[in-house]
């Protein structure tokens, strides 16, 4: 078993729009209790909106603070999911069952596990 | 090795040296996605059947040719695997990959051959590499390497680009397989006809690639035809129930015995009619008829069989005047209605107008016309003109060919053009 993160973009839209896809939140409920019923939830998040981001960059010891996103982008990247799969087709049949792939993009991103990290510092270390 | 295995001696390095060539064409790829399933990694699986091969011309040399070729590379590629496991220090779970390994190594394993596993593990093979996740350049790249068994190089110079672009791509697409865990092994019923189509896709572009070449390149692009079609048999002997599969190969091979026949001496283009049937491949012919029948008779049309079918009634008629006309033009409407495109329409509308008159050809060529997405696609032009001129419309026949010849990126296909367009001017 393996995480992946799946990363929900959607273009923004007027507020009728975006009404209207508020009205679909059971269909959000439902997927969050079937991905937990089959065991592969492990968690999830929706984002506050573009305007309320804030970004943090450390140069030369002093912490430099703006307003506004890392990167301003037609498709703004609104939640997530993490999930526990087999392998990477179980995570893509899940992506597709996610509402907002209907009308955004969801980006399946296999996440590293602990050993893939420590097998990257001990080539490292071995280099240097 | 153990005792038990007989060998034949050998004399002389040469005879050795054709034995592991013979083995690598024969064998590698079966012993390739074998070893792919017991050490999980694409590259540490490659890098040891490449060892294996490269060890086998000196103890060959020495020690005689095994008798069973393919289980000594599967054996010494297993062992170089876990020599390089155990110095590899990057791999994450090199502790388990190793333990499964060295139980595989086992003495008593390792006089079991696994003969029904080894087609599985093609056909395993065979998905991953087509695998919708990887870019479609890549899918093409991987399945020409890993089952094909071409260098780099070859795949490079095959797609006109350069070697390292290529050998980018596929470090990319195996990296991607095991980073995200691509899975190694055949979908299951529900995706099975999706992933299929992938799969089928994938060989005809390799296919389309060699067989459009008509200059240059043509030696080197011409292996791709052959690539395809072993493939493609390869793919029918793993999955002999289904249609589409002797479909594409019967379509393949069809083309594929016309290839010669399709440059002149000079290098010029000749049309199909045109062409010397003394230079067709009677025996692949034969072959692509086969394949076709045994698509048929698995009774589920699809849209490789109907454009197998409409190139067997392209080889059977003898020249333009005794084709099948109609027959092909109901075929491309049962394509259209199946898989409906615009390429189809266009190749629809050639065909009514040999079976039904230029006019009735110029009719269903109307709304090809004004399709934006087709007005620079070469072939509607030059099917336009020669709908034109054979309803006596010089004067915008003219002008079609020339849309069509601006279009043409081939030179041979271009000569051909201004040929057509000279004639017409004489007439």
């Amino acid at each position: 078993m393996s995480q992946y993160m799946l990363l929900l973009y959607a273009p923004e839209v007027n507020e009728a729009e975006q009404a209207q896809r508020e009205t679909e939140l059971p269909l959000w409920q439902e997927l969050t209790e079937s991905l937990q019923e089959a065991g592969l939830y492990v968690a999830s998040g929706r984002l506050h909106a573009v305007p309320s981001a804030t970004t943090v960059r450390v140069r030369g010891g002093d912490a430099e603070i703006t307003d506004g996103p890392f990167a301003v982008t037609k498709e703004i990247l609104g939640g997530y999911f993490l999930l526990e799969c087999r392998d990477l087709d179980e995570a893509l049949r899940q992506a597709a069952r996610v509402p907002l792939a209907r009308y955004g993009s969801v980006e399946v991103r296999p996440v590293m596990e602990m050993s893939e990290f420590e097998a990257l510092y001990e080539a490292a270390a071995g280099q240097a | 090795m153990s005792g038990s295995v007989e060998r034949r001696p050998v004399r002389d390095g040469q005879a050795a040296a054709a034995a592991v060539a013979q083995a690598f064409r024969e064998e590698r790829a079966a012993v390739l996605a074998t070893l792919i399933r017991h050490v999980g990694d694409f590259q540490l699986a490659e890098d040891a059947v490449q060892d294996a091969f490269a060890s086998a011309i000196t103890a060959w040399q020495r020690d005689g040719v095994p008798a069973k070729p393919g289980a000594w590379i599967t054996v010494v590629a297993r062992r170089r695997a876990i020599d390089r496991l155990r110095r590899d220090r990057s791999l994450s779970d090199r502790a388990e990959r190793l333990a499964d390994l060295l139980r595989l190594d086992a003495p008593e394993q390792s006089e079991m051959i696994e003969e029904g596993a080894i087609g599985d593990d093609r056909l395993r093979l065979i998905f991953t590499c087509c695998h919708p996740a990887l870019e479609q350049s890549a899918r093409v790249a991987l399945t020409l390497r890993t089952l094909g068994g071409l260098t780099t190089g070859e795949i490079a110079r095959a797609f006109l680009v350069a070697e390292p672009t290529m050998g980018k791509r596929i470090v990319r697409a195996k990296r991607k397989i095991a980073d995200a865990h691509i899975p190694y092994r055949v979908p299951a019923d529900e995706e099975l006809p999706e992933r299929l189509r992938g799969v089928l896709r994938v060989l005809y572009l390799i296919f389309n690639e060699g067989y459009s070449a008509t200059e240059g390149e043509q030696l080197v692009r011409g292996e791709l035809c052959s690539e395809a079609i072993r493939l493609g048999l390869l793919l029918a002997k793993l999955m002999p129930d289904e249609p589409e599969v002797w479909g594409l190969l019967g379509l393949m091979l069809l083309h594929d015995a016309r290839r010669g026949a399709r440059v002149d001496a000079n290098g010029h283009y000749v049309q199909l009619d045109e062409q010397d049937r003394a230079q067709w491949d009677e025996a692949r012919i034969g072959e692509g008829m086969h394949a076709l029948e045994r698509s048929i008779r698995l009774r589920r049309p699809g849209e490789y069989q109907l454009q197998a079918a409409i190139t067997a009634l392209h080889v059977q008629g003898s020249n333009t005047a005794g084709t099948d006309w109609k027959q092909i033009a109901e075929l491309y409407g049962a394509l259209a209605k199946l898989d409906p495109s615009p390429v189809v329409e266009l190749n629809r509308a050639a065909a009514v107008g040999f079976a039904d008159g230029p006019q009735a050809g110029l009719e269903l060529l109307e709304p090809l016309l004004r399709d934006p997405a087709l007005a620079r696609y070469q072939p509607m032009h030059a099917t336009h003109a020669e709908l034109l001129r054979r309803a006596g419309d010089r004067e915008r026949a003219v002008q079609a060919y020339e849309a069509a010849i601006a279009l043409s990126a081939n030179a041979v296909e271009r000569r051909e053009l201004e040929r057509r367009l000279r004639g017409l001017s004489a007439g």
